[in-house]
């Protein structure tokens, strides 16, 4: 991995620098500093991460190089140096020369990137042809080739087609040819992976790290994932509050973290060889500032533990060289006398929760949607076409204890959840919960006590309050439906006690949603969701949409509350590496149906079911003493409408065996106590030969 | 840049709940205030309020006292006062029926607007959260209704049934009620796939708690922009109306019927035409101004 | 595509058929005011009776409608009372001449207002943008009737320049389309522009004009060729549906120019009560309405590369 371009005399020169680069916005308040005096240096063919969570500045420096400031953002200070020419020296014409050509860019969500009303070969071919570089013939010769360098199927019919007409994977590929296409000395790539499915997007890193070899060219890879970053980079910047803290070769920064924050934001990941009771996570205290209200000095040093008063937060504090490792680069005052390596932590305080009482029972359940028909036709009746979102469901939970439901996009894990909460009914098979049958039980006819005991955690932080009610009375009318109290002082006693249960402050009842942060409401949620002490509750990818030290936060909560409150969770997600943390049981979907399911020991250890040793080994990690087998997947997610018949998982699979994939069912091989289940057609023994997919030692080379 | 907003931004207090409603307003008014057009927009609007609320002190004349035909502008009258704005061929001051046909405008449209409001957001609301075959009997009516033009609509109606307030307010609901339904049923339809819905529902809420308390205020941005450009087009509609010769019955003065029963004057008096014309551009720009202030500030919420 | 117009076709008829219904009890039902309306107010109780009987109102409401309908469907639009003339024969005529009215209004409506609108919402906020803005607004605010008789007063009054009416007493001429066209063009084109400009402001903070401008395209090609052709989607739709409103717009214009088109036609016969006549004036109106909606919908799907291939 990371392999280092040649080094020649003229590559010791940087391609790109920045000096002392500051960016504000100035908004009506006044000014914003969103980046405060960043210098880089990246040398050709060289491939540097920028890492740090969601307001740090990162595409805003981005954003910067190109010199394309939206209306109310400037470059204040500082030069940006492309090629040794300053950037801000150049005019119009000039710029235009360079971007595309010298520099080019690589945004996330490539769906909206691209011109919806031109075909993909025209948005390519006029890069080069605006360019002046080469004729229209030669630049589609061209445009072709590229295409196919990304590994693209079909070149000409990509060529042809309109953005709709492509996948999100496939779209990544065309956004990434287009970047490449006039060969730019550098790359900037903004989050490029952030909408993919986990496994194709482990194809589209792969591309990247392949694709830079081979173009020689530079890379500044941003991204919120450490993992990513460790992947596809050969040295990082890590950014907290606009600046630099702490830059390095990846092994280094992220082996042996100098800077406080480095080290804080990787006890907020999972790692993949330990769960919720061998390696806790730490999650950082306090919430990132506003750019208007960083703290003077260390602009970490009010969430930091290892902050002094009147040490950490008086001067600016500058970025000094580590001198054990090269070009190591640290802003931290006591960075000498800190020592911050992890240290393994006392066993958790807790036990595994070990009941035999089964709470909830799938058996069979089965959801099918009739395709929305198109004209009359459908209307009247004849064909109909369905969508089978859940197919024989089998699968029991523990009382107390946390199922993991994990699969990628159209695997049917959401429709699962709303089947169980009564949103949807199932259309065969049941799920029993107390002797009734939840699946035929629409929310609407389930009564008070029922509705009580099953309650529900949200994705979108953004969506899962009522932007038009203060927090009080939101969580309030759960206290007050659910009979819990009714007296208007004792439901408010209630609520300040939900409040208190996910840490949040009191005064907080009377703040509306959009005073609240990501986190805040995804707390709000947690304290809505256990008002009336359910005993289930079903968490719909309840920290996805959150940054990674919140993430950690959120997740932390969610199990320090299911414990007091001795309450089954049912966790529905795409990432592993949380699942892996949290889950005592694991089921693993593909296309409306299960894959594998066990204990969570059993699922993340050989035998695997192909696809989940392909899920594991996409899972980006940061930790850089673990190493892993590197599966990638060909191709692209089916669409769940027109499944693949036989073994849905067929047309991705590496381990085919052959045409019995493609047209028979797979059987359900059963191992441990018979509860751990694989359905594959690989016999039972050829399975259990797997290696493991992850080993702790020294990095290997792939 | 996303602003995450922070613990220290507001000082939340258990006193500050009561007036919070009130305070929500003034603050939109404040917002308002950055915007130089909006607030002229605001000043026409209350202008117009506060003449048509004090007509009775502020007109000198009675509307439908005959005096003296003719007058030019600022002439004086036989009492000693003043025609400021000249009389028309009866002999009416047109200040003072300017003045009563801001009441007229200002009584019937906002009232008009509101019943078509009242069946549009309850049908908007049914149309979308329900869905299946109400959605598709609501939609398939308002269709129909909207395939005539507006004005044929009014036309039809008003020569049928006479002209009245009422039968305008009744006008206006049948022909505006179907365009609002399709603003709300789209707002609807995108609110109710949010998760705080399916939060309300997952506690047993009813159907109807769930859409008027979960979902309606938060309909309250679109709506509330789209009712000053409608009341605009009501005021419009009525000055239409009045033109044609449908508005409501003679002497009530409204600013639609005094253009139409001048307009032959207007080569020799244009003034008898040109004020009643300023008077009804001046409320519609005023509550277009407002509108797009407020569309600014929804926007940026 | 086909299944796009058979679905409309079918939806036409039975708009159609509602409409013809709502408007059948609306008039049909209650005679009275008809004859009324045809014998004066002054006439005796027993010659109202003959004429009813004469005419037909004395059968069973539903006999009449389905008599009225069958003549209907067959092309049999009836007589005027009105003009006393064939209805068939007195709509082409209005509608011929509302056709040249509405040519002359959309030439001038469709580059004027998109070109603003574009402009303006180039550079969201630029000092072009409120000047462009503001006048859309103020001309927006000037209904049609009030604008009649200002533009009337100044063009043709003080100045003298055009004619007062466009009646075309004297056969066709161009002269008397000036003001009827100025005046929809004029309370219309803000309107147009508005949303164009709306439009344009959305396609340019979208990130595929930012890729554009990004991958070294000159500012021009991104205008033109990335950020015109998505912006104009939108008000395209909206001028095919402005078909339907000019029909409202040409009734007070036509009213003031005393223009014999369609809508003083409308006008006319509903005041008069000219029952087939009004019933002829609403089923075209219905017939334009949803033609104008088919034509916006294909026009759409041309436009929109998402929707032409599925």
């Amino acid at each position: 991995m990371n392999p280092v371009a040649p080094a020649t005399a003229a590559d010791a020169k940087p391609i790109l620098e920045l000096d002392g680069l500051a960016v504000s916005y100035f908004a009506r308040a006044g000014e914003v500093p969103a980046v405060t005096g960043v210098s880089l240096a990246l040398k050709r063919g060289e491939s540097l991460g920028l890492v740090g969570e969601s307001g740090c500045g990162k595409s805003t420096i981005a954003l910067a190089i190109m010199r394309h400031m939206s209306g109310s953002g400037r470059i204040v200070n500082g030069t940006v140096r492309f090629g040794g020419r300053d950037m801000g020296g150049l005019d119009a014409e000039e710029l235009r020369a360079i971007r595309g050509a010298g520099i080019a860019m690589v945004f996330q969500e490539p769906m909206s990137a691209l011109n919806p009303s031109m075909t993909i070969g025209r948005q390519l071919v006029e890069v080069l042809t605006h360019h002046g570089m080469m004729a229209e013939h030669e630049a589609r010769k061209r445009t072709a080739e590229v295409l196919a360098d990304v590994k693209l199927p079909d070149v000409d019919r990509v060529a042809a087609s309109y953005p709709h007409q492509l996948s999100g994977g496939q779209l990544q590929r065309v956004v990434i040819a287009m970047g490449l296409l006039a060969r730019p000395a550098v790359l900037l790539l903004d989050e490029p992976t952030t909408s993919l499915d986990v496994t194709v997007e482990a194809g589209v890193i792969d591309l990247i790290a392949g694709l830079r070899q081979r173009y020689g060219t530079a890379l500044v890879y941003i991204s919120h994932n450490l993992g990513l970053i460790a992947q596809v980079c050969d040295r990082v910047a890590v950014m907290y509050a606009g600046e630099i803290v702490e830059q390095g070769p990846i092994a280094d920064v992220f082996g042996r973290p100098r800077h406080p924050y480095t080290a804080a934001l990787l006890r907020c990941i999972p790692v993949p060889d330990a769960d919720k009771y061998q390696r806790p996570l730490a999650p950082i205290r306090g919430t990132v500032h506003l750019p208007q209200d960083r703290p003077p000095g260390c602009g970490f040093s009010t969430r930091c533990e290892h902050a002094v008063p009147g040490t950490c937060d008086r001067a600016p504090i500058p970025l000094e060289p580590t001198q054990d490792r090269a070009d190591g680069l640290v802003r931290c005052v006591r960075w000498r006398e800190l020592d911050l390596r992890e240290k393994p932590l006392p066993p958790a305080a807790f036990e595994r929760e070990s009941t035999e009482e089964m709470l909830l029972t799938a058996n069979e359940l089965e959801k099918h949607y009739p395709v929305p028909g198109e004209g009359w036709r459908a209307v009247m009746g004849g064909e109909r076409r369905w969508v089978k979102a859940n197919q024989n469901l089998n699968f029991r939970v523990r009382r107390k204890q946390t199922l993991a439901i994990v699969g990628e996009s159209g695997c049917g894990k959401t429709t699962f959840a709303k089947v169980l909460m009564g949103l949807e009914s199932a259309t065969g098979g049941q799920i029993v919960y107390q002797g009734v049958d939840l699946g035929a039980l629409p929310v609407a006819k389930r009564d008070a006590r029922l509705l009580r005991s099953l309650q529900m955690v949200f994705q979108n932080p953004d969506e899962t309050l009522n932007p038009s009610y203060s927090v009080g009375t939101q969580v309030g009318r759960v206290v007050r439906k659910f009979g819990v109290e009714r007296d208007a002082a004792r439901v408010r006693g209630r609520v300040r006690q939900l409040l208190e249960m996910t840490r949040l402050p009191a005064a907080f009842r009377q703040r509306l949603p959009r005073q609240l942060s990501g986190g805040q409401k995804q707390r709000v949620a947690i304290a809505r969701a256990f008002a009336g002490s359910p005993s289930v509750v079903v968490a719909d990818e309840p920290v996805s949409a959150l940054d990674v030290s919140v993430r950690a936060a959120i997740t932390e909560l969610l199990i320090d509350i299911q414990r007091e409150h001795g309450t089954t969770l049912v966790m529905i997600s795409h990432d592993l590496g949380l699942v892996r943390y949290i889950a005592d049981r694991v089921v693993v979907m593909y296309l409306g149906q299960v894959m594998e399911s066990g204990t969570a020991d059993q699922v993340f250890a050989p035998p695997y079911h192909p696809y989940t040793e392909a899920l594991l080994s996409a899972v980006p990690v940061a930790d850089p003493t673990i190493a892993r087998t590197r599966i990638v997947l060909e191709g692209e997610i089916p669409s769940a409408t027109n499944p693949p018949k036989g073994c849905p998982f067929h047309t991705r699979c590496h381990r085919k065996l052959g045409d019995i994939c493609v047209n028979v069912k797979p059987p359900e091989h059963r191992t441990g106590d018979g509860l751990h289940r694989i359905a594959c057609h690989i016999p039972l023994p050829e399975l259990e030969r797997m290696e493991p997919v992850f080993r702790r030692g020294r990095p290997a080379a792939v | 840049m996303t602003a995450a907003p922070q613990e220290q931004t507001i000082a939340a207090g258990d006193e500050e709940s009561r007036s919070r409603g009130l305070a929500r307003l003034v603050r939109a008014i404040g917002l308002l205030r950055e915007s130089r057009l909006a607030m002229l927009g605001v000043a026409i609007v209350l202008f117009w309020i506060v003449v048509a609320v004090f007509a009775p002190l502020l007109a000198p004349f009675s509307p439908t006292a005959n005096i003296r035909p003719m007058q030019p502008l600022l002439s004086v009258a036989p009492n000693g006062g003043r025609f400021w704005l000249g009389t028309d061929h009866l002999g009416r001051d047109i200040l003072s029926r300017l003045i009563y046909g801001a009441r007229t405008v200002l009584i019937y449209a906002p009232l008009a607007t509101l019943s078509a409001y009242a069946v549009g957001i309850m049908a908007g609301l049914l149309a979308g959260y329900r869905r299946g075959w109400i959605d598709e009997a609501l939609s398939r009516l308002g269709d129909l209704v909207l395939a005539f033009p507006a004005l044929v609509l009014y036309i039809v109606i008003i020569s049928k049934f006479g002209a009245s307030g009422f039968n305008i307010i009744l006008a206006v609901t049948l022909a505006s009620g179907p365009g609002i339904m399709r603003i709300v049923r789209g707002l609807v339809l995108d609110l109710s796939g949010r998760a705080y819905i399916a939060a309300a529902q997952l506690r047993g809420e009813s159907a109807l708690y769930v859409m008027l308390v979960e979902i309606l205020p938060n309909c309250r941005g679109p709506i509330i922009v789209d009712a000053c450009l409608r009341l605009g087009y009501v005021v419009v509609t009525i000055g239409t109306l009045g033109f044609l010769g449908l508005g409501l019955p003679p002497p009530n003065p409204d600013w639609g019927s005094m253009i139409n029963e001048t307009r032959q004057f207007a080569l020799i008096f244009p003034y008898m035409v040109v004020s009643p014309c300023l008077a009804v551009s001046s409320l519609v720009l005023g509550l277009n101004l407002l509108a797009d202030g407020l569309r600014e500030i929804s926007a940026r919420d | 595509m086909g299944r796009l117009i058979v679905r409309r076709l079918f939806y036409l008829v039975v708009t159609m058929l509602l409409a013809s219904v709502a408007l059948f009890l609306l008039f049909e039902l209650s005679p009275e005011a008809v004859v009324v309306n045809e014998l004066g107010p002054y006439s005796t109780q027993e010659q109202r009776q003959i004429w009813l009987e004469q005419n037909g109102f004395n059968r069973p409401p539903h006999e009449r409608y389905l008599a009225w309908l069958s003549r209907f469907a067959v092309g049999d639009l009836g007589h005027s009372r009105l003009f006393n003339v064939p209805v068939a024969q007195i709509l082409a005529t209005r509608l011929g001449n509302t056709a040249i009215l509405a040519a002359f209004f959309f030439a001038a409506l469709i580059p004027l207002s998109l070109s603003l609108g574009a402009l303006a919402g180039m550079k969201e906020g630029s000092w072009l943008d409120r000047v462009i803005s503001f006048i859309c607004v103020l001309t927006a605010s000037v209904p049609p009737f009030a604008s009649t008789v200002l533009l009337s007063a100044i063009l043709v009054f003080s100045l003298a320049l055009l004619p007062g009416t466009s009646s075309m007493m004297d056969g066709f001429s161009y002269r008397e389309l000036i003001m009827p066209v100025a005046v929809l063009v004029l309370y219309d084109f803000g309107y147009v522009a508005r949303m164009t400009r709306a439009s344009m402001a959305e396609v340019m903070m979208t990130p595929y004009v930012r890729t554009a401008l990004l991958k070294g395209l000159p500012y021009r090609r991104v205008i033109l060729s990335h950020a015109l052709r998505n912006a104009l989607i939108a008000p395209f739709t909206v001028i095919m549906l402005h078909v339907n409103w000019l029909v409202s717009g040409v009734i007070v214009v036509e009213f003031f120019f005393a223009f014999k088109g369609f809508g003083s036609l409308v006008l006319e016969a509903s005041l008069a009560k000219d029952l087939h006549l009004l019933e002829a004036c609403t089923m075209t109106t219905v017939v334009i309405a949803v033609c104008t909606q088919l034509a916006a919908d294909i026009g759409y799907m041309f436009l929109n590369p998402r929707i032409r291939f599925k």
